[in-house]
């Protein structure tokens, strides 16, 4: 346990310093969430953080868990965000790099480059948010019905099915 | 010792000796209700109670459903059971084409039935919204014995229908309703 959060903060280090002194005005931030460390990046330098995250020797966060859109709708000119989860599989480092965009503009370059597995998870990302991937060869949706003509995970469209008339104010007496 | 036998069930009809007449669609109706060949379409934990239905302790085949039909063609009954997602609709709808007739559907738990706690973007609001169901059981996830309550149900439409189910004009009038031919 001790060796293994040491390693952490000894990585973590490393990459703040790295990415800091790589990145300069474009390095925007970072927090720690939990046990993750999270790094705020500008778009436009995305693609070559994660594939200097990915190949440096040392830094060797070589595998894209998962990646995720977010929407922060009350955040005004930075209403969508992406996160990327990468691990570090020899130390067991996990971190967290994430992008915040307009929603006038929600072109993101393709991670697909990188890890062949990205392909999946943009895909869904498109699905469910509409992010409009770059370069992604493939962009079409994933796990929603190919009919369906709205983005369900934007917090301005309800959960709930539109179609259900048995749940008026009657039954529930609101 | 004697035993008293009941038969399970008989139809109307002139008996004799040696001999039992009655009509036509009864004794058809009779051989229908006891062999009916289910088509099981299983998307979730309903389908984990069906297996249990299936097994030897409940036995659905004591009730002539002996047989699970594994192609739609060869099927009587569909019984669907578990969440229909919004993407599973037109295959559950291409499976009920591919059925020959007569063919009867059951609904199986609530999320067939209504959607049940998924009311959500992405789940299909009951099963009825696309294809014609016969007989809906209740619960989350219904017992076996209910399931072998909703065949029995079956089992009744199928006595009372009319051979020529397809041919009536109620029955056309239904299926226009969901736009199958």
């Amino acid at each position: 346990m001790e060796l293994s959060n040491m390693e952490t903060s000894n990585l973590n280090e490393l990459i703040s310093a790295a990415l800091k002194s790589r990145y300069a005005d474009k390095f925007i931030g970072e927090e720690q969430q939990y046990d993750f460390t999270v790094y705020t990046l500008d778009k436009s330098v995305i693609i070559d953080a994660l594939s200097f995250l990915k190949t440096d020797p040392e830094i060797a966060c070589s595998f894209l868990t998962t990646l995720c859109g977010i929407h922060m709708p009350e955040q005004e000119g930075a209403e969508f965000g992406m996160m990327y989860q990468l691990q570090n599989m020899q130390k067991n480092v996990r971190i967290r790099v994430k992008i915040w965009m307009s929603k006038d503009n929600l072109h993101v370059p393709t991670a697909t480059g990188l890890w062949p597995s990205a392909n999946w998870m943009e895909r869904q990302e498109y699905d469910f948010f509409g992010f409009k991937f770059d370069g992604h060869p493939d962009l079409k949706r994933i796990l929603n019905m190919d009919e369906m003509n709205y983005f369900p995970m934007r917090k301005e469209y309800p959960l709930e099915d539109g179609s259900r008339d048995d749940k008026n104010d009657k039954m529930f007496g609101r | 010792m004697s035993i008293d036998i009941k038969p399970e069930f008989k139809p109307d009809g002139i008996e004799g000796a040696g001999f039992f007449a009655t009509s036509l669609d009864k004794v058809v109706g009779l051989a229908r209700a006891n062999s009916l060949w289910p088509l099981p379409f299983a998307t979730s934990c309903c389908g984990i109670e069906f297996m249990a239905t299936m097994a030897s302790h409940y036995d659905l085949a004591r009730f002539g459903s002996e047989r699970l039909s594994f192609s739609p063609r060869q099927a009587d009954l569909l019984m669907v059971m578990g969440t229909i997602s919004k993407k599973m609709g037109p295959v559950l709808r291409q499976v009920y084409e591919q059925m020959a007739e007569p063919k009867w559907v059951l609904s199986m738990g609530a999320c067939a039935s209504s959607g049940g706690i998924f009311d959500t973007y992405s789940v299909l609001q009951g099963i009825d919204r696309i294809i014609p169901v016969d007989v809906y059981i209740p619960g989350c996830p219904p017992r076996p014995e209910q399931v072998l309550d909703g065949i029995l149900k079956i089992q009744e439409l199928t006595k009372s229908e009319s051979i020529r189910r397809r041919d009536t004009p109620e029955y056309k009038k239904m299926l226009e309703q969901y736009g199958i031919e």
